[in-house]
């Protein structure tokens, strides 16, 4: 479906290459994938609308590059301006006042509790000390999910008695943090429909009483073509900052940030990538244009692997599979690398094309056949895991029984590691084409 | 506007349990009282206090169930019902929605003929209203086809309900083949859909009806989620079966069945945690606790209810058939109705799987929930 984005756009372009420019017929054939692509990620269908025109009339007026062919230039173009709108608005985050006051405002289930203690989580990492403030007396048990969140953080929640009028309750959790001497009050307000008056009104005082330094609407990556209004009913209201898109971590293209963000000049501030509370990310705009196009995100990847791999392993590994010395140990070490950087389906999907293997791939690890291959690969000897090619039948059913898989799984594993080496010397040579993974099909 | 009687009215507030001060059975703590809570709960605990009082200071529990299925105007005259609306909120919201798209295709069509750009236009407003692109241009080039007498307007609606199966007529009864033994009502969706509400909905509507309900707290997952179920079980004063949090939550559902079982219940709504349909083992921890209802169970086909917020775009569908694969849905709850939102994906989702849509929510308030009807949701929805 929308994965195919690029490589439908190269079908409808891609033998044009050579011919120095594109024809009208060829661009309104990319057009309409373009648009398609995007109202399936959820764009809103006015701003699609305009974004078709302005891409239409890059690629019209655009020459094709050398090293591009017409398939790629489009796609260059359509990254270039999604990147653009989506990079539109401030995306600093501001903390003045003290205490700092940020408030989370949306709709209900938008995941405004969750990201309220993410958020608190990630300023601590950053050096703040956040009072998390319990502001959504209405919804049940929704003090207590903020309290028990609290908790398991270590980071203190303001709770007022109940009956407490919400806009006291913001105002006494703003003095509670600076009494207590903490430097940001994060507000975690009720979830509200944008015709309910009332509660409208509600959120409008509260921001008036507190004067947050953010505001910020907290939105489902799931939304659909109502985003926009949402958006523009809440800032009607009050004076939004910024965005938290949520759930990201599904499979929805998260359009609706797109489309807020053109309609009404908010930036995604913060990104909500899981259930943890450590999964909360800065936004990157380059990196969404990627995934609403299904590009791909490997700067994120690059950047996770910073901060998880072992520099020095990944350099011995590197050079080992330059001098074609990769053996199953380093392997798995890798194995053992990439397992702290997250779930390998959320890795997976940041590489350009590998959206489906990614939901395979998280698949295998869910059902454990990630640590199978590493039991396999524990049950050799030295000798097997540095030269695979020893491994008679005996050996392996040695190493099926050691390791309590089977005969078919120690096979299979060894067959794809060979496979693996064969592809990185290939790669070596020259970018080659999707590698396989060693587990799965 | 089939699901109007169950909006919110002016009486709002007492539905979202907010009290007067003076009404709070607590004495109201001095700010300096009021505790930083990292690890001991507010006084008093959030606790069960909320939704008692609420019980408490009146909230008329069996009025709000009233707009029960009686109470649905099968064919809802879109436009005067609108003005008899009692709240300026409620007004304004069905002002915001009917600005949507019926009134568009007015204008659209207006003249009877249509042209390209016209039909373009009647595209584009489906895609509006979460239908998707792909569908909304099936459906108008069905539309065009149809070459219908009655005009376009018509076609490109009838063309919307055919897209949607017939309810079958009377008050919604979950799956129950076998009268000694309880019916199993499951309930499953993504994060945030508003599963907990809707269960306390239908379980509130079921005992209204008669039945002896027992509810399951199988959201063992996240923070509070039990404790929001209790909450609820306290102010309809229905038995709950929970265990701690953490727990295994296919042992809560065993339990709850033996507790079923043993009390002679009529019904068992078990709440499950929201879960992106994208991640294996959450969707392997589901059809377990299928398993475990079909093996403790036998003979007992649970009805098994997705819940769909009204504001998802087009990854509804995606979620729809993962939930359908792991668990086989029965049925679908559309919630989120009373908001700006118009649910167009529910008709992808309807011609991908067949599973009708049996309930909408429309609002907070425990009796905001009505049965759903294919043609006043195409013609009042869009109106």
């Amino acid at each position: 479906m929308f994965d195919a984005l690029s490589d439908r756009l190269r079908d409808v372009l891609g033998r044009l290459t050579g011919r120095g420019h594109v024809t009208e017929a060829d661009v309104d054939a990319a057009m309409r994938e373009v648009r398609l692509a995007l109202l399936e990620a959820d764009v809103n269908y006015r701003v699609v609308k305009e974004f078709v025109a302005r891409v239409r009339e890059r690629a019209l007026g655009a020459e094709i590059l050398e090293s591009l062919n017409a398939g790629q230039q489009v796609i260059k173009i359509v990254n270039e301006e999604l990147t653009e709108l989506l990079g539109r608005g401030d995306r600093t985050f501001r903390l003045t006042g003290q205490p700092a006051v940020v408030a989370l405002v949306g709709l209900q289930g938008s995941g405004k509790t969750t990201s309220a203690a993410k958020l608190a989580r990630y300023l601590v990492k950053q050096g703040r000390q956040p009072l998390l403030v319990a502001a959504d007396p209405y919804r049940p048990a929704a003090v207590d999910q903020l309290v028990q969140l609290g908790r398991s953080l270590s980071i203190p929640v303001y709770a007022a008695p109940q009956g407490t009028p919400v806009v006291r309750i913001a105002q006494d959790g703003v003095a509670q943090a600076k009494r207590t001497g903490r430097d940001v009050a994060i507000l975690d307000t009720a979830g509200r429909l944008t015709v309910d008056e009332a509660l409208m009104e509600e959120i409008r005082e509260v921001a008036a009483a507190v004067g947050p330094s953010e505001i910020l609407l907290v939105v489902d990556a799931m939304t659909g073509q109502e985003a926009v209004n949402v958006a523009q009913a809440f800032a009607a209201a009050v004076p939004l900052t910024g965005l938290v898109l949520t759930k990201i971590d599904g499979d929805a293209r998260g359009g609706a940030a797109l489309s807020i963000g053109a309609v009404s000049g908010l930036a995604v501030k913060f990104l909500g990538t899981g259930e943890r509370t450590d999964a909360l990310e800065p936004f990157h705009p380059d990196r969404l244009a990627g995934r609403i196009l299904g590009m791909g995100d490997v700067l994120t990847l690059i950047e996770r692997a910073q901060e998880t791999f072992d520099a020095k392993a990944a350099a011995k590994a590197a050079e080992k599979l330059r001098r074609n010395a990769f053996t199953l140990d380093d392997f798995l070490e890798q194995m053992q690398q990439m397992k702290r950087m997250g779930p390998i389906g959320q890795l997976l999907e940041m590489i350009p094309g590998m959206r489906g293997l990614a939901n395979q791939a998280q698949g295998a690890v869910d059902r454990g056949e990630l640590r199978h291959v590493e039991a396999i690969i524990q049950s050799m000897t030295r000798e097997e895991r540095a030269d695979p090619s020893i491994l008679n039948a005996s050996r392996r059913r040695r190493i099926a029984r050691g390791s309590g898989t089977s005969l078919p799984d120690v096979n299979r594993l060894v067959k794809q590691f060979g496979e693996m080496q064969k592809l990185m010397r290939m790669m070596q040579r020259q970018g080659g084409r999707r590698p396989s993974l060693p587990f799965g099909r | 506007m089939f699901w109007r009687r169950g909006r919110r009215d002016q009486a709002a507030d007492e539905g979202r349990q907010e009290q007067p001060a003076g009404a709070s059975p607590q004495p109201a703590a001095p700010p300096d009282a009021a505790p930083v809570a990292s690890s001991a709960p507010p006084p008093g605990g959030t606790l069960d206090t909320s939704p008692g009082d609420a019980a408490a200071s009146g909230s008329p529990r069996s009025a709000g169930l009233e707009p029960g299925p009686a109470a649905v105007p099968s064919t809802a005259p879109a436009q005067g019902d609108g003005q008899a609306e009692p709240s300026a909120t409620i007004a304004d919201g069905l002002q915001a929605s009917r600005r949507g798209f019926m009134a568009r295709l007015h204008g659209i069509f207006r003249g009877g003929a249509a042209d390209e750009a016209a039909w373009e236009e009647a595209e584009e407003t489906l895609i509006a209203g979460d239908v998707g692109a792909r569908l909304a241009m099936d459906v108008v080039a069905r539309a065009r086809s149809r070459r219908d007498p009655a005009g376009p307007e018509a076609a490109v609606r009838a063309e919307l309900e055919r897209l949607l199966p017939a309810v079958p007529p009377g008050p919604w009864r979950p799956l129950r083949p076998d009268p000694s033994l309880p019916a199993v009502v499951l309930v499953v969706g993504v994060n945030g859909t508003g599963k907990t509400t809707s269960i306390a909905k239908i379980a509130a509507r079921l005992a209204a009806q008669g039945d002896r309900v027992i509810l399951a707290a199988a959201d063992t997952f996240r923070a509070a989620a039990i404790e929001q179920l209790e909450a609820w079980a306290a102010r309809l004063d229905l038995p709950l079966v929970a265990h701690k949090a953490g727990a295994d939550p296919s042992a809560v559902v065993f339990d709850a069945l033996d507790a079923a079982v043993a009390r002679g219940a009529d019904v068992v709504i078990v709440d499950t945690a929201g879960r992106l349909h994208t991640r294996h083992n959450l969707m392997e921890e589901l059809a377990k606790i299928r398993r475990t209802i079909d093996k403790r169970l036998p003979g007992v086909t649970p009805e098994v209810l997705f819940v769909l917020d009204a504001t998802t775009g087009q990854n509804g569908l995606a979620q729809a058939k993962a939930f359908h694969e792991a668990t086989g849905l029965t049925g679908i709850v559309l919630t989120k109705l009373d908001s700006t939102a118009k649910g167009g994906i529910v008709f992808a989702i309807e011609q991908a799987l067949g599973v009708p849509v049996v309930f909408a929510g429309v609002g907070e308030r425990v009796g905001d929930l009505v049965d759903f009807q294919p043609a006043s949701f195409v013609e009042a929805l869009f109106a």
